[in-house]
Parts: structure tokens; sequence; C-alpha cells
């Protein structure tokens, strides 16, 4: 599998996400900058990470959106490029427009930064494949702005579709409808706010993230 | 030239900065306060000739997120 990493300045998970994907594949990513036009050729996976590009000024992820790379990544992802944004990387693809939606200041106000349970509620898509439908796993989210946010007509599209992928098993942030995770309508983009990338090794207390890294080994080889 | 930019979020999107500071305000002892919204002022030093259309598509690219927000542009001498 080859898979790139995107990072912006203030992205501070694209190593996580790095040796996660090394773990997993065997084969380090290629690590672009996000002022870079092209990604390497013959990519399989786009990784956007986790982090607070441009110091979230304006809105979090505003700025990543419109980096000169996220040109070449919609070209990539309309191809049919897998593309995975985690937490900072979810609120870049909500911006950027391949996504719907956005992510909105916790309810809570206050940064959550926590292992939460998640519910999979859509196991048939490529991030997902290699956990049971129904399945509680336990992944850690650590973000001020994971408060997901679409008109009902969009909520109602989401979930008619299987493209609500995680929810919250309990209150985290004041998602709609508990979505912790999206894919897009070919199920090719997968934006979500908690980090699978950070329980890869029992060493990090689990493994429940590792499973989404080999699924997509398993689909895009 | 100058142009005053002000975002807000649309209505009936929640803002949970503004419930905060409508709760501080009633804890200060202000009962006659109904709601509270927070939103943002952008003051843009432009070059002279800007159109009002030009600063419209800078609120519509970047300055505002039209999926949750709202956007006012005043062009001022």
């Amino acid at each position: 599998m080859k898979a790139a990493v995107v990072v912006f300045p203030g992205s501070n998970c694209d190593r996580d996400l790095a040796v996660a994907l090394e773990a997993v594949t065997g084969t380090a990513p290629t690590m672009v900058w996000h002022r870079d036009c092209d990604l390497p050729d013959g990519l399989d996976l786009i990784a956007l990470p986790g982090g607070f590009s441009h110091g979230d000024y304006l809105r979090s992820g505003a700025m990543a959106a419109r980096a000169p790379i996220m040109r070449a990544v919609a070209d990539a992802a309309a191809r049919g490029v897998a593309v995975l944004g985690v937490c900072n990387g979810f609120q870049v693809l909500t911006e950027a427009g391949l996504l719907p939606g956005a992510l909105m200041r916790n309810a809570g106000l206050d940064f959550v930064c926590r292992d939460v349970e998640l519910t999979v509620s859509n196991a048939q898509t490529i991030f997902s494949a290699w956990y049971d439908a129904g399945e509680t796993i336990r992944i850690p989210v650590a973000h001020h702005d994971g408060n997901y946010v679409a008109d009902a007509a969009t909520l109602d599209r989401l979930e008619g579709e299987g493209r609500v992928v995680f929810r919250y098993a309990g209150p985290v942030n004041g998602s709609a409808r508990d979505i912790a995770g999206i894919v897009n309508d070919t199920g090719t983009v997968l934006g979500l706010m908690p980090h699978p990338e950070r329980l890869i090794e029992a060493a990090q207390g689990g493994t429940d993230g590792r499973r989404m890294f080999e699924g997509l080994l398993a689909a895009l080889g | 030239m100058k142009a005053r930019v002000t975002v807000n979020l649309k209505s009936g999107v929640l803002d949970p900065q503004g419930r905060a500071t409508h709760h501080a305000l009633s804890g200060l002892g202000f009962t006659g306060v109904n709601d509270v919204r927070i939103g943002k002022v952008i003051e843009l030093d432009l070059a002279d000739g800007t159109t009002p259309a030009a600063v419209d598509d800078m609120c519509r690219q970047l300055l505002a997120n039209t999926v949750i927000e709202s956007f006012r542009v005043e062009m001022l001498p």
C-alpha cells in the first residue's frame, strides 16, 4: 500500500500516522508538505493528520483546506484514491468540501482529551471492514472543535446511505446524532475525530485503532 | 479603501460560546438578556478599486464557512 501523509504547519499527529501506517503496512508513507502542488504517483491512501493547522485561526482547518496540496488531494479523491482525515484532518476535509457539514466548538466548550467508546455503525467501508457492525471499540479523542453539525436533510441522507461509520457511544462533544466519523458518497473519504493511530500497539494501552489500518491494507493492497 | 466583514453563525446553529456568555451575564445579574450570539468582525484594507463582488468572493472562499455562517460586507471609504 502506497500512502502519503500531508503535513500542515501546526500538524502534530503526522508522525503518529506515519508510524502507524509503517507498523501495519511495512512501508513508510511519503510525507508531503502543504505547499507542494503534487502528490506522489500511484498513491492508494492519503492521510490528513490531527493537530492545529495554522493555529486553528479563523476556523479549524479553514486555512489548511485552501493549501496548494489540497487541489491535488481533491483531484485524487475524485479519482477514487482513499483519503483518511483524523481530527484536524476531518476539519480540513469538511472545510474543503470533500465531506459535508462542519465541526464546531464542543458543546461543553472544554477541550476533550480522553478515551471514548465508539460504536461501529457501518462495517462495510474500506476503513471499517475489520470491525464488526455494532461493535464497541475504544479510541482516544483530543479536540476542541469536534461538534459535528449539518442540516437535518444532510444528517438524514448520511444515515440513510450508511455514511455514518462511527458514533460516540456516550456524550462527548454535542455532535449531531453522536456522529464521530463519516464517509463521502463513494465511501472512499473518511473523516473522524478520534485518533486510531494512537492505539496501534499494546504498549499504547490498546490496539483498537490498528484494525482500521489492517482493513485498509487488506482493501488497498 | 476598507471593507468590514461581519460573520455570524446562521440562526438555528447552536452557539455554545454565546450560550456560556449568556449564562455568565445572568450570573452578573443581567436578567433582561434573551439570547447571545457571538460572531466576528474582519476588517480588510483594500487596494483602491476593489469591487464588492471581489470581497464577496473572499467571504465565500475563505472568510466564512457558508455551511454554518452567514456574512455581511460593508464597503467603507
